[in-house]
């Protein structure tokens, strides 16, 4: 029955082909989207120190500046963009005060090219460098809309306001789920900046750039608001349990959860008779973690046993690490066959070294599709048809044997016929 | 017996001359459509991974250190050859340059040859990276990871480096070319959907006619080989036919040259 209609449906998408002259387009569904406008906000260093002139001969603000100027120019008609400074307006000695230091000077919002311009040639190099409390506030305007939400941190210094660490921060925001990246940029090549920048990318899935030349700053920063422009999914977020009964029932989606160090989380996804489950997550690493690590992912039925299982593992630097399982499920010749409740168990082998963290859990991504089932397979070879010399071979000489056969036969049959 | 004879060789030629038509007729989504419009950005998470087409050179800029992602469709029948490469900051120090392919289930897929992960010596001006896949099957068991047809990721990335080189600019290059392996790898069986990530909510989208972002875009009903085509029917087809004919010769030996003198 399935071979004949897949022989049929075959047959049906050759017509199909030769007609439509043997072009198919792909499906465009990602051309246009209903989605929110992406926001971006470009969180500008101006304390002090970008006076330096040490970005092709001029200061390290010029370049900023001139950087800032082209983008804007560029801006994709849909983003809404903004800009918020740290550092810009107090000049005392007051660390207290100093490190209150942030403003936004253009609000986040449709672009007005010359207002945010006009805005931007203000700006005098001046006090502290608050990147902790700037990333807050920065959070705190994008806040709102379903839209992509990303920073774009330019900074020539490291935080100067300890003990608020803008890396904690920066892991703070992303574990609110809200789907912020933070991108930084880093215009002076030492090591503490360095790290603490790319630290902070880190934490969100962003990006980290060392930044030595002006047009490398327009460049990139131009290419991440571009970037904030491209429609993306965005996850749904769900909290997994520690047990299966407990857990949420997912649908097919995207969606994010965040896993602590050596902790399960269960899922559930019900699955009609004759269709397939598909499932498959991503562990981030957002700080620092030991460089062997693994994860687990298990579909297990109500009554605890394991169907399919994904696991992966891996050493060094990464991203994430992830896996994947499918699960079709048989059709059922009752109609009315009840869903079955698949639990999904996720777990992972990331460690942390000591003086890490391990709160809030590491950001954990995953996908659900239950999708038609698959044929199944009656044989290992394509409709059990054969292929290759051997089997030309065995074919003739099968046919050779059976037609002398059936030549001495008949012959036989004539003798015996005209003896009679 | 010379109708026969027609008949067979008629058979054979019918059988030939489909076999490549109807190869042809099941396009791919992955075939080629020329460097035009080709990606010059690369995403940075399986979710944001850039689309890229097979036979596309897709370019991206980035610094050392992103992770750079793209993700191309491959079909049954296809083995995939993916090759990066990375040219590299005038100064550097050692660096590791690894690709990894992943599956629509991000799935780490292995590599037959190629080599995957490669050092970039300091004072070397690039790294060039290749991956070789296994073959892609029309089904498999579901506790397999063989390579389905659907969505795969690359990921491009530095795995080892010294801190000094983190944010350099760098400049990638990407493509995939898959050859096509025929009937030696059709297997029976096919999935319902390709392993396409998405695929369930997409085709949901599509029917009430509104439009959002996906996961992948890569067509759920369209482009994908029917799967039933495979050059095991040409060579069963004329097996059957050589055997036939071997029949009629085998028969013939039996009966000497025309009719018996005496009947």
């Amino acid at each position: 029955m399935i071979r004949r209609q897949r022989l049929a449906a075959g047959v049906c998408a050759l017509l199909a082909a030769l007609t439509a002259g043997l072009a198919f387009p792909t499906a465009a569904a990602a051309d246009e989207t209903e989605q929110a406008a992406p926001k971006v906000e470009l969180v500008l260093d101006v304390s002090g120190s970008m006076r330096t002139r040490d970005i092709d001969g001029g200061t390290r603000m010029a370049a900023a500046k001139q950087a800032f100027d082209d983008v804007l120019d560029a801006t994709p008609q849909d983003v809404e963009l903004g800009i918020r400074t740290l550092g810009a307006n107090y000049h005392g000695n007051d660390r207290q005060e100093g490190c209150k230091d942030t403003a936004q000077l253009y609000p986040v919002g449709p672009l007005n090219r010359t207002d945010a311009k006009t805005a931007v040639a203000t700006l005098v190099p001046t006090g502290w460098t608050p990147i902790g409390p700037a990333l807050l506030k920065a959070a705190g305007d994008l806040d709102g809309g379903d839209g992509t939400r990303r920073i774009v941190l330019i900074s020539d210094g490291e935080d100067t306001c300890q003990p608020l660490d803008p890396c904690e921060v920066a892991r703070e925001i992303a574990a609110k789920g809200i789907g912020l990246t933070i991108d930084t940029l880093g215009l002076v090549p030492d090591a503490k900046t360095r790290d603490q920048l790319s630290c902070i990318a880190d934490a969100t899935g962003g990006t980290y750039t060392s930044v030595q030349h002006k047009e490398e700053l327009t460049d990139r920063v131009g290419q991440l608001v571009h970037r904030a422009a491209d429609p993306v999914v965005t996850p749904v977020a769900t909290s997994g349990a520690a047990q299966c009964e407990k857990a949420p029932t997912l649908k097919s989606g995207l969606y994010t959860d965040r896993a602590e160090f050596g902790q399960q989380r269960w899922y559930k996804v019900d699955v009609d008779p004759g269709k397939e489950l598909r499932a498959s997550v991503s562990v981030a690493d957002d700080r620092a973690v030991n460089p062997s690590y693994g994860v687990l992912l298990r579909a297990v039925t109500l009554k605890g046993r394991e169907i399919v299982r994904g696991e992966a593992a891996g050493t060094g630097r990464t991203d994430v690490v992830s896996t994947g399982l499918r699960y079709p499920k048989p059709a059922s010749d009752d109609d009315n066959a009840p869903a079955e409740t698949v639990c999904l168990e996720v777990a992972h082998s990331f460690s942390a070294p000591a003086g890490v963290k391990s709160t809030p859990g590491l950001p954990l991504e995953l996908t659900v599709d239950v999708v038609d089932g698959p044929a199944k397979a009656h044989d290992v070879a394509a409709f059990g048809l054969g292929r290759g010399w051997w089997l030309l071979g065995v074919l003739v000489l099968t046919g050779f044997v059976a037609g002398l056969l059936w030549g001495w036969l008949s012959r036989w049959r004539v003798a015996v016929w005209r003896t009679n | 017996m010379r109708i026969r004879h027609a008949l067979g060789a008629a058979l054979l030629a019918l059988g030939l001359a489909a076999g490549p038509a109807a190869a042809d007729s099941s396009p791919s989504p992955g075939a080629s459509d020329g460097s035009g419009g080709a990606p010059t950005q690369a995403g940075t998470s399986f979710r944001t991974a850039t689309e890229i087409r097979q036979g596309q050179q897709a370019t991206a800029s980035g610094s050392t250190g992103d992770y750079l992602y793209w993700s191309f469709p491959a079909d049954t029948g296809q083995r995939p050859t993916v090759k990066a490469s990375v040219k590299l900051p005038q100064s550097h120090g050692s660096e590791t340059w690894q690709l990894d392919v992943y599956d629509g289930l991000r799935r780490r897929q292995s590599c037959q040859y190629g080599a995957s992960t490669r050092t970039a010596e300091p004072g070397t001006s690039s790294v060039e990276l290749a991956c070789v896949m296994r073959t892609v099957r029309g089904w498999s068991e579901p506790w397999a990871n063989d390579p389905l047809p659907g969505t795969y990721y690359v990921r491009l990335t530095v795995v080892d480096l010294g801190a000094g080189d983190l944010g350099q600019p760098v400049n990638a290059e990407v493509r995939v070319d898959s050859k096509d392996i025929g009937g030696a790898a059709a297997v029976d069986g096919s999935l319902g959907k390709p392993l396409v990530p998405g695929i369930a909510v997409t085709s949901a989208s599509q029917d009430d006619g509104s439009r959002h972002a996906v996961l992948s875009s890569f067509g759920s009903k369209d482009g994908w080989s029917s799967g039933w085509w495979s050059d095991r029917w040409v060579w069963t087809v004329i097996g059957g036919v050589l055997a036939a004919l071997a029949g009629v010769g085998g028969y013939a030996l039996t009966r000497g040259s025309g009719r018996p003198r005496n009947l």
